[in-house]
């Protein structure tokens, strides 16, 4: 009986509480109530249908069991509203759904593998980071990595780039490092390796340069050609000497004409064209 | 717990698993559908062989033909175009000079400007001072670049806008001289 009692103010209290905090936040309770009573509404609806946004896309297509026909441009048209944001889902999408012969170079699908760099409307860039563009009417054309031997589709052949990059030694090489203890750098020497390296090694800035174009047998390209100054840069590393010693030559790194086409497609927004320009400097001054 | 390999068994076992029958060659292949793929087995010193071939074969992308036109790269072709085009002249009108003195001495030449029309001699003007302003205020931009300024992308263009101002402005001022 005492126990009933008690139990009934106690609820009374709670009812005087609710409702005083009701009267406080009126607003509050009918936003809250009206998102209640929608999504309860919102699970019962059908999901209503998104009208078609068409859009043309024109991918270079070129088979190696049949080599002696021309490379061509193949054309695929997509409903963009079934289809993710980037060229990189639309790629798959048509992959998926069209033709699973199309072939590309994906992984990560957020720009940090460096596999889907592809020239996308005249661009260099990465299929994963480059939005459709959804308000132009125009037609969206991808190509491989221009001027590059083609392995099939959009995939080129970048072994002579690794062979590049592996040709500058890029490793730290120091014949005294400490013993005892860490390698110890300023934080005014570490931030002389910030903006060059975050190079993902994509390609695109190489593959978008007119002396690589021309050159590429002998020239090192801006990618190579920055992780170069990157280890010359470094102040732990004990081989700058022999290092620009290499690049001494009519070719290596002096076909570069500072056209700037690297620091204009990069897609991490690096610039291998001043890295390039600081290490004719030095190399002009030694 | 005692396994059949501890007990001895296993072979037996085995054997009672996958009859005779089954491993019999020619009864198999009544049974077991018969594979149409050939298979050639090669050494692995081949595999560089087959590759090579394939690179061979190989077309090269398409470059300046798509890549989009931008301020950069035109700019830099432009530059090599006007140097080109300059030096040609340069170089033929001292040859010439130097073949027959007399037919490109000073005065004749303006003796021959003097004679064309007016459109012509504009015309003329533009063609001459057009890429000679353009390849000199780029000359500085490619100086200015090389001993450390404008090496940002913005700066980049906005040096390249300014040359572009500049060559518009001295071309006026060179013709109308």
């Amino acid at each position: 009986m005492q126990g009933r009692v008690k139990s009934s103010t106690t609820t009374s209290m709670q009812s005087l509480v609710a409702r005083s905090a009701l009267l406080r936040s009126t607003p509050a309770r009918a936003s809250s109530l009206r998102t209640f009573a929608s999504s309860a509404a919102r699970s019962q609806a059908v999901p209503t249908e998104k009208p078609v946004k068409p859009k043309e896309f024109k991918i270079y297509r070129w088979n190696p069991d049949e080599p002696a026909k021309k490379p061509t441009l193949q054309s695929y048209n997509i409903d963009l509203n079934q289809c993710g944001p980037m060229i990189l889902d639309a790629l798959i999408k048509i992959k998926n759904e069209m033709d699973p012969t199309l072939t590309f170079r994906r992984s990560c699908r957020e720009g940090i593998c460096g596999s889907c760099a592809m020239n996308i409307n005249g661009q260099n860039t990465l299929a994963c980071l480059c939005r459709i563009d959804r308000e132009s009417p125009k037609d969206t054309k991808i190509y491989p990595l221009p001027h590059m031997y083609i392995v099939k589709d959009l995939v080129p052949d970048l072994t002579h780039f690794y062979k590049q990059y592996k040709s500058i030694e890029p490793f730290l090489k120091n014949d005294n490092p400490p013993s005892d203890r860490e390698f110890l750098q300023s934080p005014e020497d570490r931030r002389k390796l910030d903006g060059m390296y975050e190079c993902i090694l994509c390609a695109c800035c190489s593959t978008s340069c007119p002396s690589y174009w021309w050159n590429q047998d002998e020239y090192l390209g801006p990618a190579t050609l920055m992780a170069a100054y990157r280890w010359i840069a470094d102040s732990r590393d004990g081989y700058g000497a022999q290092r620009k010693e290499k690049l001494q030559n009519e070719l290596s790194l002096y076909r570069c004409h500072t056209i700037f086409n690297c620091a204009r497609t990069c897609p991490k927004g690096l610039n291998p064209a001043m890295a390039i320009a600081k290490l004719k400097l030095e190399l002009a001054a030694d | 717990m005692m396994s059949t390999r501890a007990l001895g068994f296993g072979p037996a076992l085995r054997q009672f698993a996958s009859p005779r029958i089954v491993r019999n060659q020619a009864l198999r292949n009544v049974f077991v559908k018969r594979r149409t793929v050939q298979t050639q087995s090669l050494r692995p010193s081949a595999e560089e062989i087959i590759l090579n071939q394939q690179r061979l074969k190989r077309p090269s992308s398409p470059h300046f033909t798509i890549y989009q036109p931008q301020l950069t790269w035109i700019s830099s072709i432009a530059n090599r175009v006007t140097g080109a085009g300059l030096s040609v002249l340069l170089y033929s009108y001292a040859l010439a000079y130097l073949v027959a003195p007399e037919t490109f001495a000073s005065a004749n030449v303006v003796e021959l400007v003097h004679s064309l029309p007016e459109a012509v001699k504009y015309t003329g003007k533009v063609i001459l001072a057009a890429p000679f302003a353009f390849h000199s205020w780029n000359g500085i931009r490619h100086l200015l670049w090389d001993t450390g300024y404008f090496l940002t992308l913005k700066g980049a263009y906005q040096a390249g806008y300014a040359v572009l101002g500049l060559t518009a402005v001295s071309t006026v001022g060179l013709v109308l001289l």
